[in-house]
């Protein structure tokens, strides 16, 4: 009796819990895109426009604010958009050459000192960055590195996630392959090289890529270590961009389409990749 | 998850023939030379990790044991002075620490079950059978990828009180057009959480879809067969099923919130007055920006334990749901 019922209305009841999931999801898709659409449909307003009617489509469509930010020399923004992307770069090559090495040694060698030295590095994954806050800027301007590139890309390289990242995909590679290599005559950095390396490629990427975003949107310590109007990063610069033309929505606005288009495009391109390895990193992690 | 069966599956093979393989290598007389390799190439990282890493945490102890300053040539040791100085109620560092730290603490508390619940819910959504699941999931992604900076400018556009796009929609339909969203308490909290939650769902979302799409399918089927419904396969089947996803996604987005500092600088700058001035906002203020390095020192170490006897704290209630659930 109760199958019979429930198949009859079966098809019914799935057409609507059907709508009404896409209704909830299209409302919630809403709800994050409109705030980005409408911060990019302000920046091609002029002043007067974006004040007169905030969330009418552009009229005229003006390219004034970006044409302002262009020839701003208190706020150069594409110094900045440059800037991010050079210390995102470094940063994230320093982060891949010292965690894979480092997670090759923990991961496929043996050594005295091993486990005290992973168990050192694991143990500061969950210390609040604010503890090395204060004397990692004191050690920075020690080392003559405040306002320049190397405050925010050296420091942060020390990624002990990158290590215990990395050590956890090395560790489950099987012993074979680099038995294979050292018949053949290989030592220890022609295996990293040739053997470890090409077989660490996605783990790799993901690192990249986590890196990566992590230091473009690092907000608190380049606010206090980049000081000069020449030297900032888009995060520190969007703030002083605020400061500066607070009441001036569609420049503001510009900025931040600016500082947001080249990571929404790289996220774009490589969304199933990022998305799966931020997934991946944590469900497995 | 998807990767655990066939990894434990291979796993003890692997070992096998790991441990009978390699041995023989690992014992050979020459470990000096090995041992030297090894560190070589840990050197890298090492190097970086004892300069910025353990360096100043024990620079950050010392400090917090002195009366450091910049402008002072000399520092004296004063013992747990600054600690002292935090639990010695009445001074203004101690009441403007403790009233940070709350501040903190009604963030973690007021945005932690938003930023758990709605991913778990929207990831259940998304793990139906529907089209565009990918779509969906990137546009939920999106705003995570954005910095802090991106999102204040935005949302402050958005909540300002007089010019704001919110205020102005919700005179259009009659509510009312003033509420101060980023000048007054308790609206400042719903901003903070809010935008909070908008940046940074789709995160927890990604993490709980790959936790649902490891939970086995013929479980499911099971309790179907037994005539559970859906919110009974729910709490029986889901709910168990995230438990490891669950323990880390609360750890990390606890840590998170514990760690808050843009939103409030951006969108709120800690105001009004106090009322959102999170304990983050107020070391490195009192370090980088008073040159109180000292007591500032003293202060992160306060945070960090406190943080760390919640996360304990969160570890035991986990752990006792998971040995009730095998119960």
């Amino acid at each position: 009796m109760t199958t019979v019922l429930s198949r009859r209305s079966m098809p019914a009841k799935r057409a609507w819990a059907q709508v009404s999931l896409y209704v909830v999801l299209i409302a919630l898709a809403l709800i994050i895109v409109l705030p980005l659409a409408w911060m990019l449909i302000t920046s091609f307003k002029t002043d007067a426009d974006a004040v007169r009617a905030p969330y009418s489509l552009p009229d005229p469509v003006s390219i004034e604010a970006y044409q302002t930010l262009l020839t701003s020399g208190q706020q150069p923004i594409f110094l900045w958009l440059w800037n991010s992307f050079a210390a995102a770069t470094v940063q994230t090559v320093l982060i891949l050459v010292t965690a894979s090495m480092g997670a090759y040694a923990l991961a496929r060698l043996e050594f005295p000192g091993k486990k005290i030295v992973f168990g050192a590095i694991i143990s500061t994954l969950l210390v609040p960055p604010v503890v090395f806050l204060i004397p990692n800027y004191l050690i920075v301007q020690n080392l003559g590195w405040l306002d320049t590139i190397w405050a925010i890309t050296v420091p942060g390289a020390a990624s002990a996630f990158g290590i215990f990242f990395l050590r956890q995909f090395f560790v489950g590679l099987p012993p074979e392959i680099e038995e294979a290599a050292r018949i053949d005559g290989a030592g220890d950095i022609r295996i990293f090289l040739q053997v470890l390396i090409p077989l660490a490629r996605p783990a790799l990427a993901t690192l990249a890529v986590l890196a990566f975003l992590g230091n473009w949107n690092d907000f608190l310590w380049p606010v206090y270590v980049l000081l000069s109007p020449e030297n900032l990063t888009l995060q520190p610069g969007l703030n002083q961009l605020q400061g500066a033309y607070s009441t001036h929505f569609a420049i503001v606005m510009a900025g931040a389409v600016i500082a947001s288009v080249p990571v929404l495009i790289l996220f774009g391109i490589a969304q199933r990749q990022i998305v799966e390895s931020v997934a991946g990193s944590a469900v497995k992690g | 998850m998807t990767n655990t069966a066939p990894l434990v599956a291979t796993a003890p093979q692997r070992n096998g023939a790991g441990g009978r393989g390699s041995r023989p290598s690992a014992r050979r007389p020459a470990s000096g030379r090995k041992t030297l390799t090894a560190y070589l190439f840990l050197a890298p990282f090492l190097l970086l990790f004892l300069t910025f890493v353990v360096g100043p945490a024990i620079f950050g102890i010392w400090m917090s044991l002195t009366n450091w300053s910049p402008f002072r040539e000399v520092q004296t040791f004063v013992g747990l002075q600054n600690y002292i100085n935090l639990f010695t109620p009445g001074t203004v560092t101690a009441s403007d620490f403790w009233k940070s730290m709350s501040v903190t603490g009604i963030f973690i508390v007021a945005s932690v079950p938003f930023l758990v619940v709605v991913p778990l819910l929207v990831a259940i959504l998304l793990n139906q059978r529907i089209r565009a699941t990918t779509a969906f999931r990137t546009i939920f992604f999106a705003p995570y990828v954005l910095g802090v900076a991106v999102i204040g400018v935005i949302w402050g556009y958005i909540l300002d009180t007089q010019s704001g796009i919110l205020n102005h929609l919700m005179g259009l339909i009659g509510l009312p057009s003033n509420v101060p969203w980023t000048v007054d308490v308790p609206w400042v909290w719903v901003s903070l959480v809010g935008v909070t939650v908008w940046w940074t769902m789709g995160l927890n979302t990604i993490i709980f879809l790959a936790g649902l799409k490891g939970i086995n399918a013929d479980l499911y089927e099971a309790a179907s067969l037994d005539g559970a419904g859906t919110v009974n396969k729910f709490w029986n089947v889901t709910i168990p099923g995230l438990r490891p996803v669950m323990t880390f996604i609360t750890t990390t987005t606890i840590l998170a919130s514990a760690n808050m500092f843009g939103q409030s600088y951006l969108l709120t700058k800690g105001g009004p007055g106090t009322e959102t001035r999170t304990a983050i906002m107020y070391i490195a203020d009192q370090g980088l920006s008073q040159n109180n390095m000292a007591p500032a020192a003293a202060m992160s170490y306060v945070l960090f334990a406190a943080l760390a006897v919640i996360s304990v704290i969160n570890f035991r209630l986990q752990r006792e749901r998971v040995e009730k659930g095998l119960k």
